[in-house]
């Protein structure tokens, strides 16, 4: 039991109207489930031919990259972390964003080159060898497990302060919602719902922001508290914890699953940099949005960070700035933009995992995707429903850590790197993977008063020392590098031929 | 002296298998604790927390598991022995399914030296050393000059320690080089080395290179088979039905006078049509050029049917990069034109989708025409009559030689129930190239 539990349903009262909350949800998984169905419904005729199979433009894959990949922590998370630890919490966008700088620089082109659908398949055909996928398999589906559950949090903790309902119907109603689509053949059009979720999160932040600001600019009210005070009088955070915090957003992006999924959109190597550059543009202009509320919250709301709800300061600034009418529907727009985060995120890793899952375990038939969709979203819910969220930012942060430190290592040496072998892969995801692992859950033993700093963040010593193990061991077992090596690396790095049919 | 080493290994295997077993129980007890002992503070720890030790639990379960399986039941020394000779002989013999190449020899060296009981074990093709496992490497440089003449004259030689490395100092060493014969060529050396060469080590030697030989021509018979595969898909390529040629050229005929402008445009687009269908480079294509192709192709048949075809499609833009064999749907799209139009009055409907579905990409073409016996559609998929279909057959076979056979063609019919044909390609090929 949290503290404020006691106390949130009285400020939800005064905050949102609870209909408005369930409305919103409703809303939005309808739309997430009609345009899911039906954006492909539209039959063609032959006239229409070039349409109909025109590739995804860069633009539409780039904002369901944008939607898949802005979760429960952007639009939750960083506002609430900025409104409690002020500018330390900046490095949170600026890392979620820069991860894509490394993504364009270093993954994006070749990983669409190799032809591979997950990271399994990239690296079963890069190394040559089942182990290496299997080890991979299971790290993806970890890595995906404990992304979704903060999701789950966010949703609990939307529909307990929106709605007055227990927490638990939160969780439960994304994870329903999100089987029965990704079950029925819902995620069929999987990108048309995703750009459509972008640009619905993008709606939701910004336009309670502006009137927000014009509200308080019209009526002259001034601020509670000076926008530099801490509210929480926490201490700002060390060097070293900044440090390990970007290397963990900047390399945690790169080996996201359900992120590299999307590339394979893209008809080649090149779209799949212009799409990624449209990704640093959109998410740019996305994350001013939580930074403005965390500001705001700061110099008007300041109670919002003692009473334990920095979290949900996006959802409950609107009802606490704005009266009348259009305090219902911005906060119903909030919300509706709150579940759009969750369901897209939670969608989009349980199709990927899913597919993983399905390929290694269930032999690939239909039948066998949809349980493993069942699967890859009960269990996290399961997680979900026994643990407690803390802070939503923070906690996929360590997830991030957990990526950096086992699939980047092989996916970056993997295409940079001649002398990588499948032992020494495994031994690196291996490294990476107890390193951190064994981070996350003595950190949890021990208690977040209770953990040394460099506990608390590990990325910065868990992802060079998966590296150094990769690269060690590599080097040591030279002998087993495979000798398709010269053949796939000749594919990932040369650019495609031209299309020779376009006309 | 085989059967003593294999004694041995077995001995030393015991105890892990126990060791295993207490880990278990100790994980068992310490996992509770571990998750209920203090109250985590981040829900995202304890998740992390159970995971890992789930994780873990199941690792060493499983290890434990297979370890105990695989001591229980194990019969006589002899049994044992059989086994582990045969054992190791199918797990060396994986490695060599690939013919003599560094990788697969270093893995089967590191067996046969276990089988052989001897100190080091070297393989070389023809032109050098690809494995050698065990100890005096130093001896590796020289391997080629002592095995030259086995290369040469295809007979066993043994060469004593004192002959083998009197300044070297290998530790008294001796060699015994068994040519590896495939058919009549001498293709490499098997190379045991020994403190002494006695008759046995010899005789095991000679037997293992012969044994090497057969695993050297069973990956040359592979190779030859995947070659006759990749004839046989070029020899199904070209054939481009015959007669779609002969109409088109008709049609355009037609219209050269009526509509010359018209005639122009379509025999730009059978030029066009025809460049993708001959190409030379490549088994593989993605589907949007192959629907490109479909376009084509669908553009010339209205030039003869005029407004009895109707096409809809319905493609999800996330598959159009999958990667498919070449020619794969415009064959079923003709089949569909053929039996869905050609045998039947008034319009005919196709319609073509292409779905997202997990890991594959699934397409399907549809026709309401005059449908096929289903009785006959098999015989004439299993090869064994001649039919109309070739077209479908070609596909399927190709499909199935390249995915296996899970992925051939699924075909739904009936007689006057139209047809409806599935194909369904894994998304992720890496080994092929669009």
């Amino acid at each position: 039991m949290r503290p404020g539990t006691a106390t949130s349903p009285r400020t939800s009262d005064l905050a949102v109207n609870p209909a408005v909350g369930l409305v919103a949800l409703v809303v939005v998984s309808v739309a997430t489930a009609v345009i899911g169905f039906y954006g492909l419904r539209i039959s063609r005729t032959t006239g229409d031919f070039y349409v109909a199979s025109r590739t995804v433009r860069p633009w539409w894959n780039a904002s369901a990259i944008g939607g898949e990949y802005l979760s429960a922590a952007s639009f939750l998370g960083v506002a609430g972390l900025i409104l409690l630890s002020g500018t330390d919490a900046l490095w949170f966008p600026v890392g979620y964003t820069a991860g894509y700088l490394m993504l364009l620089l270093f993954v994006a082109a070749p990983l669409r080159r190799s032809g591979a659908y997950t990271i399994p398949d990239f690296t079963e055909a890069r190394l040559d060898s089942r182990a290496v996928r299997r080890v991979t398999s299971v790290v993806v589906v970890v890595v995906g497990w404990l992304y979704i559950v903060p999701q789950l949090h966010g949703a609990a903790l939307t529909i307990r302060i929106t709605t007055g309902l227990p927490a638990w119907v939160g969780s439960v109603a994304v994870v329903v919602v999100v089987c029965l689509t990704v079950v029925a053949g819902g995620m069929r059009s999987i990108t048309f719902v995703q750009a459509f979720q972008y640009w619905l999160k993008l709606t939701a932040l910004a336009v309670p922001v502006l009137f927000i600001v014009f509200a308080l600019a019209g009526n002259g009210s001034a601020a509670v508290a000076p926008a530099a005070v801490n509210p929480t009088g926490l201490a700002p955070a060390g060097p070293y914890q900044n440090i390990s915090l970007l290397v963990a957003l900047l390399f945690g992006t790169l080996g996201l699953p359900h992120v590299l999924v999307r590339f394979y959109t893209n008809p080649d190597g090149q779209s799949a940099r212009r799409t990624t550059l449209i990704v640093l543009g959109l998410l740019s202009v996305f994350y001013l949005f939580p930074t403005a509320y965390g500001l705001m919250g700061r110099m008007f709301a300041p109670d919002l960070a003692r009473s334990g709800q920095a979290d949900a300061v996006v959802l409950l600034l609107p009802g606490q700035l704005i009266g009348g009418t259009a305090r219902d529907l911005l906060s119903a727009l909030v919300v509706a933009g709150a579940f759009a985060a969750f369901l897209s995120t939670t969608s989009g890793l349980v199709v990927s995992l899913a597919g993983v899952i399905s390929q290694d375990v269930l032999g690939g038939s239909v039948r066998g995707f949809r349980l493993a969709a069942v699967i890859s979203a009960v269990v996290p819910l399961g997680f979900a429903l026994s643990t407690d969220s803390l802070a939503l930012a923070g906690s996929v942060g360590l997830v991030f850590a957990f990526t950096a430190s086992t699939v980047c290592p092989v996916l970056l040496l993997g295409i940079w790197w001649r002398g990588l072998t499948d032992t020494g892969a495994i031994a690196g995801m291996v490294t990476g993977g107890v390193l951190c692992g064994g981070a996350m859950v003595s950190g949890a033993a021990l208690g977040a008063a209770g953990t040394p700093f460099w506990l608390a963040q590990p990325a910065a010593w868990t992802v060079p020392a998966a590296f150094a193990v990769m690269v060690l061991v590599s080097r040591a077992t030279r002998q087993r590098i495979p000798q398709t090596m010269a053949r796939v690396m000749t594919r990932l790095h040369t650019p495609e031929r031209p299309l020779a049919t376009e006309r | 002296m085989t059967a003593i080493t294999l004694r041995r290994g077995r001995g030393t295997f015991h105890s892990p298998g126990g060791n295993a077993r207490s880990t278990v129980a100790m994980l068992r007890q310490a996992a509770p604790t571990a998750t209920l002992g203090t109250m985590p503070d981040s829900p995202l720890l304890t998740a992390a927390a159970v995971a890992v030790i789930v994780l873990a639990i199941a690792v060493v379960v499983g290890v434990g598991f297979k370890l105990l399986r695989s001591f229980r039941e194990l019969g006589t020394d002899a049994e044992r022995a059989t086994y582990n000779t045969l054992h190791a002989a199918s797990r060396a013999g994986q490695h060599l399914r690939t013919g003599l190449n560094p990788a697969g020899a270093a893995k089967a060296s590191r067996q046969l030296r276990t089988l052989l009981g001897c100190n080091a074990l070297a393989i070389t093709d023809t032109a050098g050393v690809l494995a050698w496992d065990g100890a005096a490497e130093e001896l590796k440089p020289r391997l080629m000059d002592l095995a030259a003449d086995v290369l040469v004259g295809g007979r066993t030689t043994v060469i004593q320690a004192r002959d083998l490395a009197p300044d070297l100092g290998s530790g008294g060493l001796a060699a015994v080089i068994a040519p590896v014969r495939a058919g009549s060529r001498v293709v490499g050396v098997v190379a045991a080395f020994a403190p002494s060469a006695g008759a046995g080590l010899v005789r095991a030697t000679s037997e293992v290179a012969d044994w090497v030989a057969v695993q050297v021509e069973l990956a040359e018979l592979d190779a030859s088979r995947t070659l006759l595969m990749e004839a046989e898909v070029r020899a199904l390529r070209a054939q481009i039905s015959p007669h779609f040629i002969y109409n088109s050229l008709n049609a355009i005929a037609s219209f050269i006078i009526t509509d010359p402008a018209r005639a122009r445009e379509l025999v730009v687009e059978f030029a066009d049509f025809t460049r993708y269908s001959f190409r030379r480079h490549g088994d593989f294509t993605t589907l949007a050029e192959e629907l490109r192709c479909i376009d084509r192709y669908l553009l010339l048949e209205k030039a003869r049917f005029g407004e009895r075809v109707q096409v809809s499609l319905r493609i999800a833009p996330e598959v159009l990069g999958t990667v498919i064999p070449f020619l794969s749907l415009q064959p079923l799209v003709e089949n569909a034109v053929r039996h869905g139009l050609e045998a039947k009055e008034g319009p005919g409907h196709i319609s073509i989708t292409a779905n997202d579905s997990g890991a594959f990409a699934e397409v399907t073409i549809e026709d309401d025409g005059v449908g096929m016996d289903p009785a006959q559609l098999q015989s004439m998929l299993a090869g064994h009559t001649d039919g109309d279909h070739v077209g479908l057959r070609n596909v399927d076979a190709r499909l199935r030689q390249v995915y296996g056979d899970d992925h051939g063609l699924v075909i739904e019919t009936a007689p006057g129930e139209g047809t409806l044909i599935t194909m369904r390609v894994p998304k992720s090929q890496p080994g092929h190239d669009a």
